[in-house]
């Protein structure tokens, strides 16, 4: 039997010149019919490049191909993809292919209800009408499994959550049956249990339709539960390619041990940190007592107070010299706003941040998740790394220049950093400018913010190594707030999770991770995709996040907490 | 040093960008040309014997009713109303940015009161607020640049409170908070630094509007006084003699729309090479 699509020594390239610009230089793989096949690679590898080619869109993004075939193999016939004409690849593309975006919201229209759009797919695809259009599509949502399919069909992409976003796409994209599925990053964008979600999904739905999938994603975690082959691309060539079993546990090429080996994978509390003990006696430096954080929530014309959105509700925690407590949780958890709360960012409603203001004027510095948006693109290193001096009023002067040089180094720069200006630097070396110019004043601890979630993930190994050698020698504490628990894993000798504005369970990192107790806790580290996963299948679960908005004068019941270890605490669950 | 230099480039690069350059240039050296006194004939001088001549080898542009030569005429109407257009423009320019920048960063009552009272302004036609300041001032050249100045502020407020809001929940903003910067150092460092490349844009394009004002100030008679030639004064003067002696409307006319469509090339120019989207395509 032929392969349903077969792609032969595919060359792609952009601009005036595409022959000179190739981005993709020479792929070539066969997909089966009811198969997955995972392209993996970091940005610039010429992944989502690859899966563009395959129904042609890369044409609207100046992408040309410049070499190779790929023959799609439709049931009158094998086509050639790469010599089809316009009119045929729109039949193509939709009913043959179909395809899902990273990020949901862009990818749906905002002024039409989501059941008008599935409708439309309906009308196209297959020329249903009116109520067997509207039939069909409550159908398609119920088979994405949205719960209260029939009332959701009039609502607007702005009325639903990433997740259920994501999950309208799927709908519409297999309302024509398509044999081929291209996902391109489909759950990046998502948190850790919606995309445990949607790939439980998507593994149920490519059972039920036969479909083939293409699976493109930097995480090289995430497909190992679902794919059947799998390739690795570096710099537009497919460096390694094969069935996953002989690629994920006998990899050949350098580039592909380096990914399963280098970069951050979560094991379930098998790689945690075992430097540092926690000096029980010594005096913490940031203690947080019983934090509230509210934001009014007021709607209608007169803007009356219509209650508050309970961003966080009752955290406490204790942050001591040297160490690195981590604040994990999803969107929405609280667990930034805590952190902006002890930069003095966000007003606190109630309860105390102590921080131990002895030595310095500004203990506490902040690194931010985006290396792009937190450096003034207008200014040269130096005016960035002076800032903090100047706001603690200090001088321009011969010292400080050697403290700026003294830290480029100390963070991988080179000195002649100093004149040059943020966007002449890739993202991993903003972060370390970032993580120079937050060390600028010697503070004693530092909040990492979501600080190497916007890095390629070999570059996040770095930057972790970096920020470990960085807390051994100059004996800092972080506060390292994320999402990702791979990373986690790797920085943290404490760990507090967060869910919906609530601490739910903090302790060491090992036996958090270990042995979760809290049912949140429990969930999200089962959502977590990892290597030694690959058997596991997800079951699909539609739990959501409570509602943070509560009526005007509600105070939660008061926490109650057990002890499931030396240092390790859980929150009652009613 | 540098840069200035890199900037010239890209818009002598720039296909109307050089056009309106040059064009922005020849009058400016045509006007400091007629400031210092370098005319072919005397402007103010009326040569009674060559009343209403054509153009000629003698005055190139022809002469008027008085017998004064219409192209050292023009030279010190283009220096007037350049002077006006550039004054205006720097006082409005300057009182729109601080509004602006303030609206947006004080935010709330701050930015409604200030911002409708712009809106109040931009509600008016250009030219009748512009009249009812002269009215009220008596005509002028200082009262024209006056005028002017107010009547564009609004644009340069609404130019720059829009990104200013942006800017300033940007995350290199929330960064200098957290570092205990001064408010003066992030007005300036980090917002006003980032504002460079719209302010410019429209500054050049303001001053192409404000030329256009400054002539229909003057021609109403309530601008630059005669017998002090201005672009505006020329064209009215002109206009009793439109059929006899068409040249005294044509060349004013021309110079006016020149100008203009120097200052919005130059200006289409700066906005192609000034937006980041832009940037760096061709490197």
């Amino acid at each position: 039997m032929s392969p349903l699509l077969s792609v032969r020594d595919l060359k792609v390239g952009f601009g005036r010149d595409p022959r000179a610009n190739e981005v993709v230089k020479g792929v070539s793989f066969d997909l089966d019919a009811g198969k997955t096949l995972a392209i993996v690679g970091e940005s610039g590898s010429g992944k989502s490049v690859t899966a563009l080619s395959i129904n042609r869109l890369v044409d609207f993004g100046g992408g040309r191909i410049t070499g190779g075939s790929i023959m799609l193999n439709r049931p009158d016939g094998p086509v050639d993809i790469t010599a089809a004409d316009e009119p045929a690849l729109q039949r193509i593309r939709g009913r043959e292919i179909g395809m899902i975006f990273q990020e949901p919201m862009t990818s749906l229209n905002p002024v039409h209800t989501v059941g008008a759009q599935i409708e439309e797919a309906f009308r196209l695809s297959k020329g249903l009408e009116g109520r067997a259009a509207t039939l069909a599509a409550k159908e398609a949502l119920e088979r994405v499994r949205i719960p209260d399919a029939a009332q959701r069909l009039g609502y607007y992409p702005h009325q639903m959550s990433g997740g259920m976003r994501q999950r309208v796409m799927i709908a519409m994209v297999i309302a024509a049956n398509p044999r081929l599925l291209i996902a391109d990053e489909p759950t990046t964008a998502l948190d850790v249990t919606v995309q445990a979600q949607i790939m439980a999904l998507l593994a149920e739905l490519r059972a039920e339709t036969g479909m083939s999938m293409i699976f493109i994603t930097h995480d090289i975690g995430l497909v190992a539960g679902i794919a059947d082959d799998i390739m690795v691309m570096q710099n537009g060539v497919a460096v390694e390619q094969g069935p996953i079993d002989a690629v994920l546990d006998a990899p050949q090429h350098d580039y592909t041990r380096h990914l399963l080996n280098a970069v951050p994978h979560f094991s379930g509390g098998k790689s945690v940190r075992s430097d540092g003990t926690r000096a029980a006696a010594a005096e913490p430096l940031v203690k947080v007592d019983n934090l509230v954080i509210r934001f009014p929530a007021a709607r209608g014309l007169f803007r009356r107070s219509a209650g508050a959105v309970h961003a966080v509700d009752g955290v406490d925690f204790d942050l001591m010299p040297g160490e690195t407590l981590a604040i994990v949780g999803e969107s929405g958890s609280g667990k930034s706003t805590t952190a902006r709360a002890i930069l003095g960012l966000v007003r606190a409603t109630r309860g105390r941040i102590n921080t131990a203001k002895g030595r310095r004027a500004r203990p506490v510095q902040m690194v931010f998740q985006d290396p792009f948006g937190s450096l003034n693109p207008r200014l040269n290193v130096a005016s960035l790394l002076a800032e903090p001096a100047i706001a603690a009023g200090q001088r321009v002067d011969a010292r400080l220049r050697e403290r700026m040089l003294f830290l480029l180094r100390r963070v991988g720069l080179s000195e002649d950093a100093l004149t040059r200006y943020p966007h002449q630097f890739s993202g991993g070396q903003r972060q370390r400018l970032c993580i120079a110019r937050a060390l600028m004043l010697n503070p004693d601890v530092v909040v990492l913010d979501e600080a190497v979630s916007a890095l390629d993930v070999s570059v996040q190994a770095r930057v972790l190594d970096l920020l470990v050698d960085l807390q051994h020698e100059f004996g800092l504490a972080y506060l390292f707030i994320s999402h990702d628990m791979a990373v986690v894993e790797r920085i943290a000798h404490r760990i507090a999770v967060m869910y919906a504005g609530q601490l739910v369970e903090i302790g060491d990192a090992k036996s958090v991770l270990s042995a979760p107790q809290h049912s949140y806790t429990q969930r999200l580290i089962g959502a977590v995709p990892a290597i030694d996963r690959r058997r596991q299948t997800f079951k699909v679960d539609t739990t959501t996040v409570p509602s943070l908005v509560r009526p005007r004068g509600y105070e939660p019941p008061p926490a109650r907490w057990r002890d499931a270890g030396a240092d390790h605490r859980v929150r009652l669950e009613d | 040093m540098q840069q200035l230099k890199g900037a010239i480039a890209a818009i002598a690069r720039h296909p109307s960008g050089r056009i309106g350059a040059a064009i922005i240039l020849i009058f400016l050296i045509l006007a400091g040309l007629g400031a210092a006194g370098i005319t072919p004939h005397n402007p103010l001088k009326q040569y009674v014997v060559d009343r209403l001549k054509p153009p000629s080898a003698t005055y190139w542009f022809g002469t008027d009713l008085l017998g004064r030569d219409t192209f050292s005429r023009l030279m010190l109407g283009i220096g007037e109303s350049f002077l006006i257009a550039f004054a205006s423009v720097g006082i409005a320019a300057t009182a729109g940015t601080l509004i602006g920048l303030f609206a947006a960063w004080w935010g709330h009552l701050w930015d409604g009161i200030l911002m409708r009272i712009m809106d109040v302004l931009l509600a008016f036609p250009a030219i009748l607020l512009a009249l009812l300041i002269v009215a009220i001032q008596g005509p002028g050249v200082v009262t024209s640049i006056t005028a002017i100045g107010i009547v564009y502020t609004p644009i340069f407020a609404r130019v720059v409170r829009a990104p200013a809001l942006a800017l300033k929940a940007r995350e290199f903003v929330e960064a200098a908070h957290t570092f205990g910067s001064s408010q003066r150092y992030i007005l300036t460092r980090h917002l006003l630094l980032n504002l460079i490349a719209p302010l410019t844009v429209t500054i050049t394009l303001a001053l192409a509007w404000s030329l256009l004002t400054e002539s229909g100030l003057s021609f109403l008679g309530l601008g630059s006084q005669p017998p002090a030639p201005s672009l505006g004064v020329m064209l009215a003067e002109s206009k009793s003699m439109m059929t006899r002696a068409p040249w005294l409307m044509i060349f004013p006319g021309l110079t006016i729309m020149l100008a203009i469509l120097g200052f919005n090339l130059f200006g289409d120019a700066l906005r192609d090479i000034l937006d980041p989207r832009t940037q760096g395509r061709e490197s």
